[in-house]
């Protein structure tokens, strides 16, 4: 009996051993290795070991952080509210009126094509799109709505948010969808039969029974958004930075005690935007 | 006994594509009464109720209430309310907010929703849940929420679909009898659909049994039990013997059968089988030509003289007990 219990003992930990072992290298490590560079020093051409608060103090003493943060939560800020939008209104079409399972399964899955490549590809296909001489500019011009090329479409923050909406509403329409998908449909006629008008409906029923699929879609895009540096590089022209650029330009200049600053920064930043999401919701129930 | 204020279907009919789910039904259901839709499950009682709740469109016929034609209508100006199957309580709003919910669609202020809701829970005695969550609840009393809620719009007709079904067979029998109280207080119509005929047998005033879409037989829940009009009726409510030729067929009630153990007289037939009931012995016989019959001996009279298994028995009923039936 004592055999016995010591041996599941020892199963339990073998089988939660590879888990462990694999957050363990890739995720605690690293992240510890970065906590501790941030606090190393740097001159032009080298870094060394250090415990010294420098680099966190050059951060938040410039100008330029505050300003690259602002516009890293007005991505986010402005991503978020249109992906919202957007993935809500894909995935109660998508629960609530397609009727067949078929036509839900094909029409998800065509919401999915757009990842079949890779996200820079996506992201360049809009250039020849929204440049200068491009599709949506010579059509507007052919239409007679412009005169003049629209200079904001491309390498602008528009450009942007676009970039973010498009590649990131799925991440919000799969978790909305699947919440929709578990609201018993009953619950809906029962509304209507207290006299609940359409958007009654959505207001009273759907939308607080769909929160929790709302906040996981929205902890994925914020992350998602705030982490990001590719898109804005490209679709901005270089011509704006978010955090991501930051930490990107810092390593591009061996900077590594700064970058890792900043990546400390933004980690905290990233994990408070989160904790105070999840106070609002308990998405417990949805894992 | 028809008033004014009776709920009338008027060949009422339900198609899903090329599939017939009611099959042009004419009915009406006295105000203030218990009726039970009864039928074994695709007969077409749930869609019927569901047609009457507006829940479902009516494909053709009409359904009047109080003298106005109702089918058009939505479902919250009927004046019907519907309690459904697994109840349907809002899981995110506490037990008062979901009795309230039909008050608060119409704009009520907060103070006398929840008043008029405190009220509705007075009646079905859940007063003191009022602030918990559906899921803090047990099925009984998710039940009665239900109840309340429904009951809050004042409705002129409660539909019930299969609302016992969720519940364990203990506390079925007791919101039977709760159910059964309240609408005896309230005096409103209860529609009930389900697929238990001792449900039916208990509750209703009337039993309403359907069949592929039809009508089977309506009438008081002891006309129907015991005059069974069809061979379908017979063996949906249970507790009848079939006996005769087909074209010319009838039915006995098992209870009504009586056993000859000199086998002297009626019908020649072999016990096959003897069930203790407590209060009744099931003796099942194989008869030759009839097939197999049951005779239900009250305990007193069959333990006065048992009957071995395979023992020879002659079966005989008064003839008054013997229902023709139809097709």
């Amino acid at each position: 009996m004592q055999a016995e219990r010591k041996s599941e003992t020892l199963t339990g930990w073998l089988l939660a051993a590879p888990l462990t072992l694999v957050l363990l290298f890739f995720l605690i490590l690293p992240i510890a290795m970065i906590f501790v560079v941030s606090f190393w020093g740097a001159t032009e051409f080298s870094i060394y070991p250090a415990f010294q608060f420098d680099n966190y103090q050059f951060l938040f003493s410039s100008p330029v952080t505050y300003q690259v943060f602002a516009k890293t939560f007005m991505y986010a800020g402005v991503t978020w509210a249109c992906t919202l939008v957007i993935g809500f209104a894909v995935a109660h079409f998508l629960a609530f009126h397609v009727r067949s399972l078929t036509w839900q399964i094909a029409l998800f899955l065509l919401c999915t094509i757009p990842f079949w490549t890779s996200n820079i590809i996506r992201m360049i296909s809009w250039i020849p799109f929204l440049g200068r001489n491009g599709i949506a500019n010579s059509t507007l011009m052919e239409l007679g709505i412009i005169r003049e090329p629209l200079e904001w479409l491309l390498y602008s923050d528009f450009a942007v948010i676009l970039a973010f909406v498009h590649l990131y509403t799925l991440f919000m329409v799969v978790p909305i969808f699947n919440t929709m998908m578990r609201i018993d449909r009953s619950l809906i006629e029962a509304a209507r039969d207290n006299g609940a008008s359409g958007f009654q409906i959505l207001t009273n029923v759907i939308i607080p029974l769909t929160k929790p699929g709302i906040m996981i879609g929205s902890i994925f895009v914020v992350t998602l958004v705030m982490g990001d540096f590719v898109t804005v590089r490209i679709m901005s022209g270089s011509q704006s930075a978010n955090v991501g650029r930051l930490i990107s330009n810092d390593i591009g200049l061996l900077q590594y005690p700064s970058a890792a600053a900043t990546a400390m920064v933004l980690l905290a930043t990233v994990l408070i935007m989160i904790a105070i999401m999840l106070r609002f919701v308990n998405i417990r129930k949805e894992l | 006994m028809r008033t004014e204020k009776d709920l009338e279907l008027v060949a009422l009919t339900k198609r899903y594509g090329d599939s017939l789910a009611v099959d042009s039904i004419n009915h009406v259901f006295p105000a203030g009464g218990y009726v039970c839709l009864l039928g074994p499950s695709g007969c077409g009682k749930s869609s019927t109720l569901r047609m009457i709740a507006g829940h479902e469109s009516v494909t053709e016929g009409s359904i009047v209430l109080e003298g106005a034609e109702i089918a058009h209508l939505p479902p919250a100006r009927r004046g019907t309310a519907m309690m459904f199957q697994s109840y349907a309580l809002f899981p995110h709003l506490s037990v008062e907010e979901n009795v309230a919910f039909s008050l608060k669609m119409k704009g009520v202020d907060k103070a006398t929703r929840l008043g008029r809701a405190r009220e509705l829970l007075e009646l079905v005695d859940m007063t003191k849940f009022a602030g918990r969550l559906p899921a803090q609840l047990s099925g009984g009393q998710q039940q009665r929420v239900a109840l309340a809620r429904a009951l809050i719009t004042k409705p002129r007709v409660l539909l019930l679909d299969e609302p016992l079904s969720a519940l364990d067979p203990f506390l079925r029998v007791r919101m039977r009898a709760e159910l059964k109280k309240l609408q005896r207080e309230l005096g409103i119509l209860f529609i009930h659909v389900t697929h238990g005929q001792d449900e039916a047998l208990a509750l209703a005033d009337q039993v309403v049994l359907m069949n592929v879409g039809r009508i089977e037989q309506a009438g008081t829940a002891r006309d129907v039990f015991d005059a069974p009009r069809t061979e379908f009726v017979a063996r949906f409510m249970g507790g009848h013997n079939i006996v005769g030729r087909p074209g010319e067929r009838y039915a006995v009630r098992s209870d009504r059968v009586r056993l000859d153990r000199s086998a002297a007289s009626g019908l020649r037939a072999r016990v096959s089988g003897i069930e203790y009931q407590g209060a009744s012995v099931h003796v099942a016989l194989a008869c030759p030509g009839e097939g197999e019959l049951t005779a239900v001996l009250p305990d007193r009279d069959f333990f006065a003289a048992p009957l071995d298994p395979e023992a020879a028995v002659g079966v005989t009923w008064d003839p008054a007990d013997q229902h023709r039936l139809g097709a």
